[in-house]
């Protein structure tokens, strides 16, 4: 399967099982998302499972709160990470502390699903990846996958979650593995292990990273996109790292980056949100906090410029191989 | 049994494989909807919301009180545009097809909705677009090229490659820089027409949202701020019935008119004739007016048809009947208009031919210059340093070392075989 076809089965699994699950969201209906995600979603499950909504991601949220309030689970997709921001109010200041607030009397089990990231020529509002500032408020859970496989088990996951989770779908990688060559043809899912998917149920865990290449030379943390970047780069210098994918950012799995950290000595850790106070602030303190006296080399941070995402320098912007090259070997130099 | 409650689903009056049935759609005759003064109270225009202001009959004559009486030759000129629109759209469109440019919306069967808007309005009015008023640029006469060379983000683009194609912006030429997010606009035209006010300028703001993008929460701050400052600006809603594969029952459609969400905000709200030239230029002058004298702001809605797809991602034949937009009741704009020319005798098929084809040229010419400034693929190309400028009006530290580290690294990259 495909990552699109793998959410697909992840949400027609969970419309099965529960009848409390509904999808909502723009032209998620009858059109099936215009990435179709929730394609044939509506003809199976009907109109009132799987809703087609006004234009308004405030209210989508919003309602979506009213439903889990209301004993429904809902799966809300807004239609690009960049349209979130009409939502934030109900997010920040609803979503993520209402279970706080009314000291657990009232909770909202939502699952916001959105695609983000670059490199499908969408300019500056068909590209960003805003994970840091839904990863700052407490109380919001935050995955990213980085495959089919475990877009699946994750979003099957978060839906049975009792906490709100923002699920965010690096759209580049919808249709196949990217290792940031944008001149090389695009090879389909297929072509790749974990484009494995089972068609049964079965959930990846929130809260556990995952090491995807296990090595002793270096440690790249990293997640989304960015895992096949890393992978392409570190072959690419012949070092013998290992990588990290996050997966979920809160809950972090600080244990299993910090145990490679610690046998390793020297880390990178890599996205492609704008670096400033981006995620991977987030983690090289953490790695630091927990990995100080192992580490032979200050903690190399690569990601996106503190721009907006331009769209004619859609390459230049993105992180790609070579980035994290010069990143890898700063971390390999330094003593 | 007893009555309970239930969840209403909108349904639009045909899918793929049904036939087209705009049966929903209220219309009124064309001159049958009486023209208010223009410093009416809000109150006793509540008819303006559910009629349809028309001017041109099925004899392709002009009729009634909102008739502008314009010249042939200012008539003439609206049917250049929006032929310039159509045939600007429909070549851009193939550009992208040619993978020439990464994206191209059209605005396809609402090209009377920017044309005669903009020609209704002065010079120094301020207009806040959505991403399909493509019109407001011929009629202000932003040279082709310029667009073109925005939509290749080439040397020449006025957005220094940053915006994706169709978000243009002129300040000079006073409309405002596209937002991709939806609905924004429409609250800041509110605030720019407020600043006029208080600054006791004649000039007034318009604005354009979509049918579907008037449910997102920016279109109430537009109308609360407009109703309670009567700020002097132009609200406009396209209703061209889509919004990507949902129809406007989705935006709350169903049972009022967009035109009728005015009144709860005390504001003026007029339905219009989108495809009809001479309604929409009369009913923006009327409205215009009203700003302009301090009768406050005017919700216009504009009934039209989005003749073709959404933009270049989508497919329409997928969510809606094909032969739709031949069944639209309204017809073309553009046939609409050429044929009133021709029953008054100031127009002919042969100087219609003759128009789009020197339109055609026009189009052809300017793509040759503006494909010389360079495309996404052909060089000359932009420099990257430039994405690191106009983030701040002076570059802070931080990216200025990161400009340098991108200069670093694509010698790098050169070094290490990329290309
Ligand atoms: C805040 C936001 N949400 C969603 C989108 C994605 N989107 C782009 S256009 C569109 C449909 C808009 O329809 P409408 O407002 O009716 O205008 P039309 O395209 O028909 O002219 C959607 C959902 C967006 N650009 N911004």
């Amino acid at each position: 399967m495909n990552m699109i076809q793998a959410l697909n089965s992840a949400l027609d699994l969970m419309l099965e099982r529960d009848s409390a699950v509904v999808v909502m969201g723009e032209d998620v209906g009858y059109y099936g998302g215009v990435f179709r995600v929730t394609d044939g979603l509506q003809r199976k499950y009907g109109e009132h499972r799987v809703l087609d909504t006004p234009i308004a991601e405030g209210g989508i949220v919003a309602t979506a709160i009213g439903m889990a309030v209301n004993g429904l689970k809902p799966v809300a997709e807004v239609q690009f990470a960049d349209y979130i921001y009409p939502a934030y109010d109900q997010i920040v200041s609803e979503l993520a502390r209402l279970r706080y607030r009314s000291a657990g009397e009232f909770t909202a089990p939502v699952t916001i699903r959105t695609p983000c990231g670059g490199g499908i020529r969408g300019g500056q509002t068909h590209s960003q990846s805003p994970e840091a500032i839904f990863a700052h408020v407490s109380g919001l859970k935050v995955v990213m996958p980085s495959n089919p496989c475990d877009a699946k088990g994750l979003l099957i996951a978060a839906i049975e979650a009792p906490d709100p989770v923002i699920f965010f779908e690096p759209k580049r990688l919808y249709n196949g593995p990217f290792d940031g060559d944008p001149d090389k043809p695009a090879v389909p899912w297929s072509t790749h292990p974990k484009g494995e998917v089972p068609d049964a149920y079965y959930r990846v865990p929130l809260g556990k990273a995952e090491v995807v290449r296990q090595g002793e030379q270096i440690t790249l943390v990293t997640y989304g996109t960015m895992v096949h970047v890393c992978e392409a780069a570190a072959r690419r210098l012949g070092l013998d790292a290992e990588i990290i994918d996050v997966r979920s950012m809160v809950p972090l799995d600080i244990e299993t980056i910090a145990a490679s950290v610690q046998r390793t000595g020297r880390c990178v850790v890599a996205h492609e949100a704008t670096r400033f106070a981006g995620f991977g602030a987030e983690l090289s303190a953490s790695i630091q906090e927990h990995c100080f006296w192992s580490l032979e080399a200050p903690i190399q941070r690569v990601a996106g410029w503190d721009t907006p995402y331009p769209h004619a320098f859609e390459w230049e912007y993105f992180p790609g191989q070579v980035r994290v090259m010069r990143a890898l070997e700063a971390a390999m130099e330094a003593q | 049994m007893k009555p309970h409650s239930r969840l209403h689903i909108p349904q639009p009056p045909s899918r793929p494989g049904q036939p087209p049935d705009f049966s929903y759609l209220e219309l009124s005759a064309a001159g049958g909807v009486p023209r208010p003064d223009v410093n009416a109270r809000v109150r006793d225009l509540d008819f303006l919301a559910s009629g349809l202001v028309r001017v041109l009959d099925e004899q392709h004559q002009a009729v009634g009180p909102w008739h502008p009486h314009l010249e042939p030759a200012e008539l003439q000129v609206g049917l250049r545009h929006m032929l310039l629109t159509r045939i600007y759209d429909e070549r851009m469109q193939r550009t992208q097809r040619q993978g020439r440019i990464s994206f191209y919306m059209r605005s396809l069967g609402e090209e009377a909705v920017s044309v005669a808007q903009a020609m209704a309005l002065r010079p120094g009015d301020m207009l806040f677009p959505s991403y399909r008023q493509q019109g407001l640029y011929m009629v202000r006469g932003r040279p082709l090229v310029d667009l073109m060379c925005q939509l290749l983000s080439n040397t020449r683009d006025m957005c220094r490659g940053r915006q994706l194609p169709v978000m243009y912006h002129w300040a000079s030429g006073r409309i405002f820089s596209i937002s991709g997010n939806l609905a924004t606009q429409f609250p800041q035209a509110v605030g720019w027409a407020m600043a006029a006010a208080l600054k006791g300028e004649d000039d007034i703001a318009a604005t354009w949202i979509g049918e579907g993008a008037s449910a997102e929460a920016d279109f109430h701050h537009g109308m609360v701020f407009a109703a309670v400052y009567r700020a002097p600006v132009i609200l406009n809603v396209v209703n061209n019935q889509w919004a990507i594969s949902m129809f406007q029952g989705f935006a709350g459609g169903e049972n009022r008119s967009f035109a009728a969400r005015g009144l709860g905000y005390g504001v003026a709200g007029l339905r219009v004739d989108g495809n009809d030239f001479l309604a929409v230029y009369g009913a923006t002058r009327w409205a215009a007016e009203r700003a302009r004298t301090g009768a406050g702001p005017t919700l216009v809605e504009l009934v039209t048809y989005r003749g073709a797809a959404h933009s270049t991602s989508d497919d329409p034949a997928r969510y809606r009947p094909r032969d739709d937009y031949e069944r639209w009741p309204l017809g073309d704009p553009v046939e609409r208009l050429k044929k009133h020319l021709i029953a008054l005798g100031e127009w002919s098929e042969e100087r219609h031919a003759a128009l789009v084809s020197e339109l055609g040229q026009l189009v052809t010419t300017s793509w040759k210059t503006a494909v010389g400034f360079g495309t996404l693929t052909d060089g000359p190309h932009l420099d990257p340093d430039l994405m690191f400028e106009d983030v701040f009006e002076e570059m802070p530290a931080h990216l200025e070392r990161q400009r340098a580290e991108l200069a670093a690294e694509r010698r790098a990259g050169v070094a290490a075989g990329n290309t």
